[in-house]
């Protein structure tokens, strides 16, 4: 493996996505099933907290002084998987078990099978109390590791996020920033109009949290969003990064269909062709 | 002495198991107390052992955990599903979480985080839970956490412990603290008979023989063991001589000492403070109908929820009484 230049450039971080894109597509339509549209929307995140903000070690998955991460929306676990894979957690041949009787990649991510996941998950509205509780349990053995939660906005439904957001700033959490990924699809529609979110910013604020919205697909935006979440003091942090469902494919961006859809070989072949042809013209 | 069928039950305990106010003289504690009591001892000695409540600390009595630990005390609020998914993050970096709240809220309000965030990834998660099965018998049907044995028996890789006595109770905390892996305890919100001495063997997954018989055996949790004791005696008046098993830990289930009862008394009755699906009952009638079919009858709570009242009248009306356990073995008997 070509050894990575750690932290990434903004422009490597912008191919690295691009890398990431590929995997994902290439593991669902193999697997015949899972979740494009949310995996390559959370994919520019992922990428800068993984090649770029994140304090953690491959060779060393469970280190202590980690910083941590969860995907709380777990359907989109293909973009966690790529990231881990492509960040030397595992090798990459694992990534074409996706969904397999004995792989280590399960359908929704397995803390227990493979290295790096630092959370089981898949049930929605669990990740941000999980990320509460390993903050907790960090200021208590006073590490200073940050831990990083990306939600859904569909999984902002639930209402043990909001038991989460009352807790968070309870406690001032500041080594917690939770990361939106406001693509406003879910399964059956459109968030908004089937169950509106909005005013979300206002929502975050309301409820005691350092609140900004940013565009999730601007590395630029989000490397300064996130140095800046964990540099903020007295509170912990929501990024609300406003993104597109299915985000680097165009005939799977805001297509409500492409939630929890495989494409075939013919489609996967043009998405991969259109993504890395955008990055060559980055 | 050698006439004495009893074990571990403290002597004076038997003096009086005959006695009409038997409930009045013995001395009895809630085993929520003795949870609360213990877990003060084992965050003394553990600095990894924290304690996460939902606002009910002042009932379980964690609050003077809380007043002597401060920083290793967690109070969530009403939001239950978020202290036992909190309890799973604590877990992950080497706490242990004693996550503490009553029985309908930590079986049912919360399962989705105490399956998918607690047991399915293996995190040492310890669910403390009190006012187990009708007898919070005041309160009434929703804070009666009457299936919840079934409930956590139910999910993989479970540990499902129901003490009977402030004694035992006390021993199941400082077990489920060594144990590395969730835990589920069942605690009372009334008073039980501290039935045992320092000398009861309490081990994970180990019932225990507390009376020697052998015409019929009584296997029995939490607070329909001292219940089964009572019977045991109104059945020796008859002239009927049946073993008594404090099965405290309902998963995983000791199936041997099932059997072998099975086997030397011919005659099987289980106790439980619970519904009847899914729970001890159901646990030893697997065993029997699997291994070695047996006559058998489970005294527990019907399909019914039960209602509001003071806990003695309120189990004999729903059929949990010594009396039924009598009823229960008799019936049992004739099948034998």
């Amino acid at each position: 493996m070509p050894q990575l230049k750690i932290p990434m450039s903004v422009g490597d971080l912008k191919l690295m996505a691009a890398t990431i894109r590929c995997d994902i597509i290439e593991m669902i339509c193999t697997a015949k099933a899972g979740h494009p549209g949310g995996s390559l929307s959370a994919t520019d995140l992922v990428t800068a907290l993984y090649f770029r903000l994140m304090r953690i070690d491959p060779a060393n998955p469970r280190w202590p002084e980690r910083d941590r991460f969860i995907l709380s929306k777990g359907h989109a676990c293909p973009v966690w998987y790529s990231a881990l894979a492509e960040r030397g957690f595992f090798d990459k041949s694992h990534l074409g078990t996706l969904r397999r009787l004995g792989s280590i990649l399960q359908g929704h991510p397995d803390m227990n099978k493979v290295p790096g996941i630092d959370m089981t998950a898949g049930s929605l509205g669990h990740g941000l109390s999980v990320g509460i509780g390993m903050a907790l349990a960090g200021r208590l053995q006073k590490q200073d590791y940050h831990v990083w939660v990306v939600i859904g906005d569909g999984e902002s439904q639930e209402g043990s996020i909001w038991e989460a957001a009352m807790s968070g700033s309870k406690w001032k959490l500041d080594n917690l920033t939770a990361i939106m990924d406001r693509n406003n699809l879910q399964n059956d529609s459109y968030v908004d109009k089937l169950m509106p979110i909005e005013p979300a910013a206002d929502k975050w604020r309301a409820f005691g949290w350092n609140t900004v919205e940013i565009d999730g697909h601007s590395m630029e935006e989000i490397v300064t969003a996130l140095e800046g979440a964990k540099s903020f003091k007295g509170a912990p942090t929501m990024i609300i990064a406003n993104t597109v469902k299915g985000k680097g494919v165009s005939y799977m961006e805001n297509v409500c269909e492409w939630h929890g859809k495989a494409p075939c070989r013919e489609e996967a072949d043009r998405a991969l062709e259109e993504i890395r042809r955008c990055s060559c013209e980055q | 002495m050698s006439n004495n069928p009893y074990r571990f039950v403290r002597p004076e305990v038997i003096a009086i198991l005959s006695s009409k106010d038997f409930f009045k003289r013995v001395e009895s504690k809630p085993t929520r107390a003795s949870y609360a009591e213990t877990i003060l001892e084992i965050g003394e000695k553990d600095p990894r052992v924290v304690v996460l409540d939902a606002d009910v600390s002042k009932s379980i009595r964690t609050n003077k955990f809380a007043e002597k630990f401060p920083e290793r005390s967690f109070n969530f609020g009403i939001a239950e599903q978020n202290m036992f998914a909190a309890a799973a993050g604590m877990a992950t970096t080497g706490m242990i979480p004693f996550a503490s709240t009553y029985a309908v809220f930590a079986s049912l309000r919360a399962l989705d985080m105490v399956r998918n965030s607690i047991h399915y990834p293996r995190l040492n998660v310890k669910i403390a839970a009190s006012h187990s099965g009708i007898t919070p018998g005041p309160d009434g049907v929703t804070h009666q956490g009457q299936e919840d044995l079934s409930i956590m028996r139910a999910i993989a890789g479970s540990t499902v412990i129901a003490p009977a006595d402030p004694t035992s109770a006390k021993m199941a905390v400082w077990a489920a603290a060594e144990f590395q892996g969730p835990v589920y305890l069942s605690f009372t919100r009334d008073p039980v008979p501290v039935l045992y001495g320092p000398d009861f063997p309490f081990t994970i997954g180990k019932a225990v023989i507390i009376r020697e018989g052998k015409d019929a055996a009584i296997i029995a949790n939490r607070d329909l063991v001292v219940q089964s004791l009572l019977a045991a005696e109104l059945l020796a008046a008859k002239g009927i001589d049946v073993r008594v098993i404090d099965c405290h830990t309902i998963k995983p289930l000791d199936t041997d000492i099932i059997l072998q009862a099975a086997g030397e008394t011919g005659a099987i009755v289980t106790a439980e403070d619970n519904i009847i699906y899914g729970g001890l009952g159901s646990a030893v009638a697997e065993v029997l109908a699997e291994n070695r079919p047996t006559a058998m009858k489970r005294v527990g709570v019907q399909n019914t929820f039960a209602e509001s009242g003071p806990y003695h009248e309120l189990i004999d009306k729903y059929g949990l009484s010594a009396r039924h356990i009598v009823a229960a073995v008799e019936g049992v008997l004739k099948r034998k």
